[in-house]
């Protein structure tokens, strides 16, 4: 990754950077489902109840 | 070969069938996913996106209100219950019962209230086959709109504990 | 750098001592409990068998979750830790970069199977695998998960030690081979399902020792399937990367195009976790747009995945056959493919099924409207006996099939046998998937002893046709046994008396 030659394209240099999927593969579900579900289920206001 | 190191550059255009099946796939993925929040709006039977938070007290407390007011009989020892279309109705999921019996109108829309006062329970109506979660401390709003009368039966569909397979309820619809 | 290696006379392959004997335990290790989850199956599909209904009810639920920790979990993942290692060390040529972590790994594993297993049967854990709070189990049993949970995270992480020291060392100057490549996206989702597990159980375990008060049940589902279907997108992801390497090994396949196959994986990577939210499509608390977004694997690009690497498998076996000669007509490639190698077999047979049978099915009932009629119904038992029995399971008999004279340097046994049994297995699976499927549309329920409800307040009878198809899972259930007894049979008896080769 630390070639810089001009003969690889970005993409193939990401496809190659292990960490870099790492990351991305942690992060991106992980705030799509895990974060945002999480936000729905502490904010989930009370049932009003009509007495 | 698939378990050697590529060389070099492999950042290649595509050949004809690769190009062909990619775009078809594509499409096809593209038009079935885009028909999932369309038949959400233009479809009839959606699951309900309504719910709060309700303790198991108050949920108790509000069955019980229901029971004074609009139970009209009895059904092997659960109380008939035969609720009015404008108001809330509850149903209470718990090891290993649904109560009360629910009285419904046909072609009358209500709004159930579900809830449990303990374990996960599932919501089963057979035989129409309609399935939802019940969570201890949340309360579900299903908009439930009988469009066939005669008897139906709720199983419980999640694991309860070892009398789970006797929990059945019943909804009759007149 | 100069390592304990030699090369074997099959493959090619250069194999590194340390690597070889974990490859090993941990290959021997996964059958020996698919044979015991397997029998545990047995027993559940007894009771569950109208006509025999074996079990009573407490001990039907116990070998219930028996059946579904060591035949979904601990076979396969015993199994993809040598996958692990065999994809980070074997096709990199390279050694094993922290021999003590594998060893840590493997303790972990069995104690924390071992822990779990006695709690489950001692009747510690009625709680089924979900084990969905507010139901409690002993705190062991939790503890028995975080365990092996623990050790299968070390693995993974491992596997990234290899490459880095592998690539250190210049056994590879940029890109992992495709098959390492699919592992390493495996191993990925591997970290990220597990990251929840330990987010979910931690805090479940300190909950069942009365430190921690209550947990949310809602927060326990949605993290809890982070990790239950997160850990099932391993099995996708290493099942392809099986196929890849079978295709390779037997016919000197080329994928058709690294820039197509490294994109479906990385496709994996990004979004295939978030379908998760599959099992929460009928919940409450979770609004409508969460549930969209996320069951549709973000806009369907994780199927789409799944539909290049349908493509370029079957076309890279077939440009391996062509290249052989097999070149008349359509089709005289797949007519003379080698039927009679198992290992051949059962990854075209993991194919066609995990394609038709498991895929199609998951992507279907993956959309809320499906859901509402399907959920927590026998349809789904059928759905992922397609995915991750027909798909993964039969990969990984494939793989072992080859592994096996790689690693252990003995033929197999029983050719006969072994030359049937991908077909016997696959059909038993077959069977028992689509007639599953069949009586959960009628809307009997999964996990649930006794579907005539005759202790309960009030009787229900399904539909007649219901009988039919509870008969015909018993009846493939047979067959995938038997199917499933002959694997083991040849597996352990090639590991243990097969001829050895010099």
């Amino acid at each position: 990754m630390s070639e810089g030659s001009e003969e690889y394209s970005a993409v193939q240099k990401f496809y190659d950077n292990i960490w870099l999927l790492l990351g991305i593969g942690i992060v991106l579900p992980t705030v799509l489902f895990t974060v945002w579900g999480l936000y729905e289920v502490y904010t989930l206001p009370y049932l009003p109840i009509v007495k | 070969m698939a378990i050697h190191e590529p060389q070099g550059n492999w950042w290649q255009p595509l050949s004809k069938d690769e190009k062909i099946w990619f775009i078809l796939a594509l499409v096809w993925m593209l038009v079935s996913f885009l028909y999932m929040p369309i038949q959400h709006f233009i479809g009839v039977q959606n699951p309900p996106s309504e719910s709060y938070r309700v303790s198991a007290e108050d949920f108790e407390a509000l069955i019980e209100a229901q029971e004074e007011k609009y139970t009209v009989g009895e059904e092997n020892g659960f109380p008939v219950v035969r609720p009015n279309p404008d108001e809330p109705v509850y149903l209470k999921a718990s090891m290993w019962e649904w109560t009360p019996v629910l009285e419904l109108e046909k072609d009358k829309t209500y709004k159930i209230h579900l809830s449990s006062v303990d374990l996960v329970h599932g919501f089963s109506i057979q035989p129409i086959n309609l399935n939802l979660m019940v969570i201890p401390g949340i309360d579900y709003v299903v908009n439930l709109k009988p469009t066939s009368s005669g008897d139906f039966r709720i199983l419980c569909n999640e694991f309860c504990g070892l009398g789970h397979h006797t929990m059945v309820g019943k909804i009759n619809v007149i | 750098m100069s390592f304990e290696k030699r090369t074997c006379e099959i493959s090619g392959l250069e194999i590194e001592k340390n690597s070889e004997s974990m490859i090993k335990l941990n290959m021997a290790t996964a059958i020996i409990f698919f044979a015991i989850g397997g029998a545990a199956g047995l027993l559940v599909l007894l009771t569950r068998w109208p006509a025999i209904h074996l079990l009573p009810v407490e001990w039907y639920y116990r070998w219930l979750t028996a059946h579904g920790l060591l035949a979904l979990l601990v076979w396969i993942i015993f199994f993809e830790v040598a996958l692990v290692h065999f994809g980070s060390v074997t096709l990199l040529k390279s050694r094993l970069a922290v021999p003590i972590l594998s060893k840590i790994t493997y303790g972990l594993m069995l104690g924390g199977t071992l822990l779990v297993v006695v709690m489950v049967l001692g009747g510690q854990a009625d709680v089924l695998f979900t084990s969905y709070v507010p139901l409690q189990a002993h705190p062991l049993y939790y503890l028995g998960i975080i365990l092996f949970a623990v050790g299968s995270l070390i693995a993974f992480i491992h596997f990234f030690i290899n490459a880095v020291v592998a690539k250190k060392e210049g056994e590879y100057k940029r890109t992992l081979p495709m098959v390492s490549f699919g592992i390493m996206a495996a191993s990925i989702i591997g970290i990220m399902s597990i990251a929840h597990g330990a987010a979910i159980y931690i805090p479940t375990f300190l909950w069942s020792l009365g430190i921690i008060e209550t947990i949310d049940p809602s927060a326990y589902r949605l993290v809890w399937w982070g990790l239950g279907h997160t850990s099932q997108q391993i099995n996708v992801c290493m099942m392809v990367a099986c196929w890849y390497g079978i295709a390779a090994f037997l016919f000197k396949a080329k994928p058709a195009s690294e820039k197509l196959c490294r994109s479906a994986f990385v496709l994996y990577i990004l979004f295939i976790n978030v379908a998760s939210e599959h099992h929460l499509l009928v919940d409450p608390v979770f609004s409508t747009w969460h549930k969209i977004v996320n069951t549709s694997y973000v806009m369907h690009l994780a199927v789409l995945a799944s539909m290049i690497h349908a493509f370029a498998v079957p076309a890279s076996i077939e440009m391996g056959l062509r290249k052989q000669g097999y070149n008349n007509g359509l089709f005289e490639w797949l007519k003379k493919a080698p039927w009679g190698n198992p290992a051949f077999s059962a990854t075209f047979i993991s194919i066609v099924l995990f394609g038709f049978l498991g895929g199609t099915t998951g992507v279907i009932f993956g959309t809320e409207q499906f859901s509402i009629i399907r959920h927590n119904t026998w349809a789904i038992t059928g759905h992922f006996h397609g995915t991750v029995v027909a798909g993964t399971t039969i990969a990984f008999m494939g793989m072992a099939y080859f592994l096996i004279p790689v690693f252990f340097k003995r033929d197999l046994i029983m050719p006969g046998v072994a030359k049937l049994q991908p077909f016997v297995y696959g059909t038993g699976i077959t069977i028992l998937s689509i007639t599953m499927m069949a009586a959960g549309t009628f809307g009997v329920p999964r996990r649930h002893w006794d579907y005539n409800f005759s202790d309960a307040p009030f009787g229900y009878q399904f539909d007649s046709t219901v009988d039919i198809f509870m008969g015909l899972v018993g009846i493939g259930g047979l067959i995938a046994v038997v199917g499933g007894a002959m694997f083991v049979f040849v597996t352990l008896g090639s590991i243990f008396k097969g001829n050895k080769r010099a």
